[in-house]
């Protein structure tokens, strides 16, 4: 029998979730925990990336194909992921979650900068050097039908991972395969069953499932939920919180949508265009954010109280975003930044810790935004 | 949707009795849709006849007492020296230009035939799946130098190279076998290669890769099931063209060596004596084109019932003949399909 589901609700969180975020807040104010090098306790971290970089060359045709630019997909990129801890990676379609997660599972070589996994440097490690950090760190893909391959029975797409590792088989594997289908709130009987045969949900937890099967350390999730129904989507979220806690799993989320990111992660950071505009513990950055392009983000969010909702202006950003082949001067976010002034075209921004906020609040703006400053009213446009 | 009616749906699922859970594999589909295309199913039968009958050839020739290489100047020749017609003195097909009984000397040429059909085809299946898999997947300059060197080989005048080989170490079976082999491989090669370049953007292949997988295991666990498909639709259509070309090349004296019996020897000999006797040139023509057909339209049937979409085309059909049988009954909302477990969703 599958567990029953949960049904979380905005008036009653899960308890589970609010003493964590009790726990990171306390880390945050007394300055133990911080996003910056070295204020950290060494121990907690399991993965870190620093001053990563990717860019992918830009040919032009013929037979040759001569470099004429680079995509800057990622471009010098820190952070940290805690053990048993979520971080939020939030950002819209284009601006390198998606790349930068490819990075730190080993997908693609990264142009410069390190990743560290558990103190040993896994940057650019050949496919057999990768090999043992493999197990340790696994991804969950966006597109639940396309991450399954359709010809494969989930039993065998769920048994890979043994296969691939060697470390188990025949009637074994069979035995933990059932037991991960069982586990993942799949019918383990389901076993022989091809990917076709499920449904999205369903398809996202073989995908889980497979991730699992390996007891990795760190799982990145890159958009795990973002193709599925706000209903399932909600179920993922709470196996996926329930993993976290029975195998003291860490989790890197990837997703565009702010109130998802809100509900799993212990901290959050804000990418825009390759760079980080904002990061810090969930709780200031989405109360107080200090990066105009965190506080357009956030006030365009559905909000899930609606007296809220009318009493919250929305701040409209004009124009698109720019092309990472040739991103702007200065602040990246300048050109579309409803408080942008002289230094913002110049200079680029460094992320640090602003005034008043905790120090493992860091923002990338030289006009943060203040307390009660209606960015809404200093935009170039009429609100309808 | 409320959450109580969710919890309804899930519940519903629940209780759902569990049957099926052995999921119809691809194969499975194809083979229930295969199984209802009639020409498809002809087909398979005029083939396995064809294959007996070859496997039966020396059985004919000993019940006939003729062998395929036994010439009988006597009976099988008449008085002007010319072949005797079918059903005379004990040749059920009539004899040849030298006697021999025509009927045994085409079913040992169904075994030539077929076995260079096959043998060739397989052949080629195997290196243009494996060189395609390595061109798509791997790309770069062993996917330039493969895809070019797959060029060449569609431009090259494959008559000239057979008639130059056979030039040079006189016709055999060997020769046959190579350049049919050579020039069949490029087009498997060409498929397979365009589906691995789109099958390796998938995301399960990027999902095999985060596992560990090497670049052999995906290749051939990941990506090759997905081309098996088109490529047995392809190999199936190959068959027929290989038992053509070398019926081509043994008429034209460069394939296999004469006395042996070959489709395309005897079409050969048989150029002379077609005015006088025409089940020389009939019979084995007639078996050229069977098998041939036989081999297409199999391949034909294999692509529809490959693609899902015929099986609603089936079903439409059937659909239209139960109405005119059953003109009386309306369409009414039974005629919908019951909603199945994994329709309903989580």
């Amino acid at each position: 029998m599958r567990p029953r589901p949960k049904w979380p609700t905005q008036s009653r969180p899960v308890p589970r979730r609010g003493e964590r975020d009790r726990v990171s807040d306390t880390l945050s104010q007394d300055g133990t925990a911080s996003l910056l090098p070295e204020a950290e306790l060494e121990d907690d971290v399991l993965v870190r990336v620093d001053n990563l970089v990717k860019h992918f060359p830009v040919k032009a045709g013929g037979l040759i194909g001569r470099t004429v630019g680079h995509v800057q997909a990622v471009d010098g990129v820190s952070l940290t992921i805690r053990r048993g801890q979520t971080l939020g990676l939030v950002g819209e379609t284009g601006c390198g979650k998606s790349t930068l997660a490819r990075c730190i599972a080993g997908l693609i070589p990264v142009t410069s900068g390190t990743v560290t996994f558990e103190r040993r440097d896994i940057t650019n490690l050949s496919r057999r050097a990768m090999r043992p950090f493999r197990r340790e760190i696994q991804m969950i893909f966006q597109d639940p039908y396309g991450s399954l391959n359709p010809r494969r029975r989930v039993g065998a797409i769920i048994g890979d991972p043994f296969a691939i590792h060697n470390t188990a088989t025949g009637a074994e594997r069979k035995r933990q395969v059932q037991e991960l289908m069982e586990r993942v709130g799949l019918n383990p009987e389901h076993y022989n069953r091809f990917p076709a045969e499920f449904s999205g949900g369903q398809r996202q937890r073989i995908g889980v499932a497979r991730a699992l099967a390996l007891r990795p350390k760190l799982i990145i999730c890159d958009e795990p939920v973002s193709a599925l129904d706000v209903s399932i989507q909600a179920q993922v979220l709470n196996l996926l919180s329930d993993l976290q806690d029975d195998f003291g799993l860490s989790y890197l989320f990837i997703a565009h949508d702010l109130e998802v990111v809100r509900h799993v992660s212990d901290a959050v950071i804000v990418m825009y265009l390759g760079k980080i505009a904002e990061a810090g513990p969930k709780g200031p950055v989405y109360e107080m954010p200090r990066h105009p392009y965190t506080a357009a983000l956030l006030s365009a969010a559905v909000a899930a109280d609606p007296k809220l909702a009318a009493a919250r202006q929305r701040i409209i950003l004009t124009g698109d975003v720019p092309s990472p082949i040739n991103p702007p001067s200065g602040c990246r976010f300048h050109p579309r930044c409803p408080k942008a002034a002289g230094p913002c075209s110049q200079q680029e921004p460094p992320l640090e810790s602003k005034p008043g906020d905790p120090a493992t609040h860091l923002t990338a703006c030289h006009f943060p935004v203040e307390a009660g400053q209606d960015l809404a009213l200093a935009d170039r446009r009429e609100w309808p | 949707m409320s959450v109580t009616e969710l919890e309804f749906q899930a519940s519903v699922v629940e209780a759902a009795p569990e049957q099926a859970i052995e999921g119809r594999s691809q194969w499975q589909l194809t083979w229930r849709r295969l199984r209802h295309d009639k020409m498809a199913v002809a087909s398979i039968v005029v083939i396995l006849i064809i294959t007996v009958l070859a496997l039966l050839a020396p059985v004919f020739a000993a019940v006939l007492h003729h062998g395929e290489y036994q010439a009988f100047t006597g009976a099988g020749l008449s008085s002007a020296g010319i072949p005797v017609g079918p059903g005379t003195h004990g040749f059920p097909l009539g004899t040849d230009y030298v006697g021999r009984d025509l009927l045994v000397r085409i079913l040992y040429g169904a075994r030539i035939s077929l076995f260079v059909g096959i043998s060739t085809t397989l052949m080629a299946t195997v290196a243009g799946v494996g060189m395609g898999l390595v061109a798509g997947y791997f790309g770069g300059h062993v996917d330039t130098v493969l895809a070019r060197f797959a060029d060449v080989v569609l431009a090259f005048p494959i008559l000239v190279l057979a008639l130059a080989l056979a030039a040079i170490y006189g016709p055999s079976l060997l020769i046959v076998l190579g350049v049919i082999t050579f020039f069949s491989w490029a087009g498997i090669f060409r498929i397979v290669r365009g589906q691995t370049l789109s099958i390796k953007e998938k995301e399960y292949i990027e999902a095999a890769r985060s596992l560990g997988a090497g670049p052999w295991r995906i290749m051939f666990i990941d990506i090759f099931p997905n081309l098996l498909g088109p490529v047995l639709v392809l190999a199936t259509l190959y068959i027929p063209t290989a038992v053509v070309f070398e019926a081509t090349l043994s008429f034209l004296g460069i394939g296999i060596p004469a006395p042996t019996p070959s489709w395309g020897v005897i079409l050969s000999e048989a150029q002379n004596y077609y005015l006088e006797s025409w089940w020389y040139v009939v019979f084995p023509a007639l078996a050229l084109l069977i098998t041939t057909l036989a081999f297409n339209l199999l391949g034909d049937g294999i692509r529809d019932a490959m693609d899902p979409r015929t099986e609603r085309l089936f079903a439409a059909r059937g659909n239209r003949r139960q109405r005119r049988t059953r003109k009386t009954r309306p369409a009414g909302p039974d005629a919908l399909p019951p909603l199945t477990v994994s329709e309903l969703g989580e």
